[in-house]
């Protein structure tokens, strides 16, 4: 299996530039980043790729042993890293992503990363002894009714599309803009991996340089937790980001690309 | 002419509107929403849009409908549960679209809500329904699993001084009980019967026939040591048998003798086996047969082979010769070359197989068995 066709894998920006791979979280796809990965083409050799399952993954790669708990996440951005011979990557995580991100360094052999940033970490999103996630686990239940009735409308409106129709390529052009698509039955499999996980215990491991970035307001990730992250990873550094939500790199694209930028690139020595 | 108060049309309208800033707070709200959910002007304004969602429509709004918002400018039939001020649930279908500046910044987002409390009852009742339709099709799945199981001998015997080696696979995906079968049973001492066959058809009531044919071979085979006499009892049998079914056959009577190991053969309108012989060509061995309970006068026929250290025999249904790559048929020439090549008879039929399952690319239309008996050197 070519891991760069499995994770539909786009390398951009400057050849012989250090590599920085962009991993996105649950929900969407490597679209994600589309304001905030041009930003570093000019000095950076750009990894974009899709999570099997999501986007223009092979979704015939779906393995759902090795999909059961992050860690096939993670060995999928190893994978990806082996076969595009990359060494002394930044890797910035989105939510779920933070987390495979610190599992795939851990694992990797030394010199493969450099630097992690996270977006949006969460190490458990339910709450637990003495720490606040979040969630209880019947939210999660929830989200996953929630998830399973919008796909029901989402399956019979994207029905017409899927099944061709060439006297109207308005419906094509439809589906090529309908960001954020994931294989049902998959996005259910991995809402419950992201939301259930516990990986609290792996952040000690994470002996690189980390960049937790968190969102002023956000449900999912609230700001407890991203100090959390922060506490737990050794010498990591926390930015608060002034913005709304859970995805800082959509609402918020300008502050997320200066707080990156000003993490990958520390100021020239004087 | 009727005239329409564009302040009422807002107000009254048959579904809720509400319009948010970027960052997703209300900044206006039409009476038609207030009253559905009973919150105030005042609780709403200023507010997060996602924060009078359920916990599981939160992550959802944050996770999936809000990038989608943003990236696509739009949304449609997302599908959310409003909490009220009383703690109820208000099922709702929520479009939006979000106006940017010439620049492509966002400026406003308008919603429109649409009260969903049937429907979503109503796909309640589809998935619960798609549920059970999955649940049954597993049941199935395991139950044509477990079936197939009983007509085939959990493990092969062993037998002093012959190497038994059998594959069997399913058409298609194996959620139907196939035809083929395959059985092994001792006599007495040094006295074998193998019988490869396949039963016409398949599912439920092929596997009562074959249930049928396996037990008829046993009972007979203890009275008579002639195959041709049992596959003649057999014939008997289907004939008077209610579900009309016909099979074919391979029977082996497998008798060491003072040199080695003498082997009767009778045909029921079944493939000839192979003999494979190290240093000859591969040869069909055994007198073709009527196939078995479906003629007025059935003829089978004996034929006896004397196996020597070294010699593979090779049983199969015509699931092997009849696979099919488009027009192309996998056949008798291309099984023996195959055979003639695989030069370790322990995996042979593994081997052959797989090179039948590549031919087909994967997906058999029809079942497979095969089996083979090697003389210990």
């Amino acid at each position: 299996m070519d891991p760069l066709h499995r994770n539909n894998v786009r390398v951009l920006g400057r050849d012989d530039g250090q590599p920085m791979m962009f991993a996105h979280g649950f929900g969407c796809d490597q679209n994600m980043w589309r304001f905030v990965a041009p930003a570093f083409e000019d000095d950076f050799k750009v990894v974009l790729f899709d999570h099997v399952g999501a986007g223009d993954s092979d979704l015939s790669a779906y393995d759902p042993d090795r999909y059961s708990s992050l860690d096939g996440y993670a060995d999928d951005v190893n994978e990806i890293c082996e076969a595009l011979g990359l060494d002394d990557v930044v890797f910035v995580g989105h939510s779920v992503s933070s987390m495979v991100g610190a599992l795939a360094s851990t694992g990797a052999p030394r010199g493969r990363y450099d630097k992690l940033v996270m977006v949006g970490p969460s190490p458990r999103y339910i709450d637990d002894d003495g720490y606040r996630g979040g969630f209880s686990r019947s939210d999660i239940e929830e989200l996953l009714e929630s998830m399973d009735s919008n796909y029901l409308g989402w399956s019979s409106a994207m029905a017409p599309v899927i099944m061709g129709n060439p006297d109207r390529p308005e419906l094509g052009q439809e589906l090529t803009a309908s960001f954020c698509r994931t294989d049902p039955d998959i996005a259910r499999r991995w809402a419950q991996v992201t939301f259930l996980s516990d990986n609290r215990d792996d952040l000690a491991g994470v002996d690189l340089p980390t960049l937790v970035l968190q969102c002023s307001q956000d449900a999912i990730a609230p700001v407890e937790v991203g100090e959390y992250v922060h506490r737990a990873i050794p010498g990591s550094t926390l930015v608060l980001l002034d913005a709304v939500g859970h995805c800082p790199n959509l609402s918020a694209p300008g502050a997320t690309i200066d707080a990156i930028a000003a993490f990958v690139r520390p100021p020239a020595a004087a | 002419m009727l005239t329409e108060d564009p302040q009422a049309i807002y107000d009254e309208a048959p579904c809720g509107y509400l319009s948010t800033s970027p960052d997703g707070r209300i900044v206006k709200v039409n009476e038609t929403f207030l009253s559905w959910t009973s919150y105030t002007r005042d609780d709403l304004l200023g507010r997060q849009f996602s924060s009078i969602l359920s916990a599981g429509g939160r992550i959802y709004h944050d996770t999936h409908y809000a990038p989608m918002l943003r990236l696509q400018g739009s949304v449609r039939e997302i599908a959310l549960d409003i909490v009220t001020p009383d703690e109820r649930r208000l099922p709702v279908l929520v479009n939006a679209t979000m106006q940017s500046d010439e620049n492509g910044d966002p400026l406003v987002t308008r919603l429109v809500v649409l009260d969903a409390t049937e429907r979503r009852e109503y796909e309640r009742e589809l998935l619960r329904a798609k549920q059970r339709a999955e649940e049954s099709e597993a049941r199935a799945h395991a139950l044509a699993h477990t079936l197939q199981q009983t007509l085939m001998p959990p493990s092969l015997p062993q037998i002093p001084g012959l190497d038994l080696a059998a594959v069997y696979r399913a058409a298609g995906a194996g959620t139907e009980v196939g035809g083929d079968f395959y059985d092994v049973f001792e006599i007495s001492t040094d006295d074998w019967v193998v019988a490869l066959g396949d039963v016409c058809g398949k599912g439920v009531d092929a596997a009562v026939v074959t249930a049928l044919v396996r037990h008829t071979l046993r009972a007979v085979s203890v009275r008579t040591s002639s195959p041709a006499e049992v596959l003649q009892v057999l014939d008997d049998v289907l004939q008077h048998f209610p579900a009309q079914r016909s099979c074919t056959l391979v029977l082996l009577r497998v008798r060491r003798d003072a040199t080695g190991w003498n082997v009767c053969i009778s045909l029921g309108g079944h493939p000839q086996p192979l003999l494979l012989r190290a240093g000859s060509a591969a040869s069909s061995v055994g007198e073709t047969g009527s196939l078995v309970g479906a003629l007025p006068e059935p003829e089978f026929l004996e034929a006896d082979v004397g196996l020597e250290p070294g010699d593979t025999l090779l049983l199969f249904t015509d699931g092997v010769t009849e696979a099919r790559s488009g027009r192309q048929m996998y056949g008798d020439r291309r099984l023996r070359a195959a055979a003639e090549q695989h030069a370790d008879s322990a995996t042979l039929v593994h081997a052959l197989l797989d090179d039948v399952l590549t031919f087909q690319s994967g997906s058999p239309r029809d079942d497979i068995a095969m089996l083979t008996l090697t003389v210990r050197q």
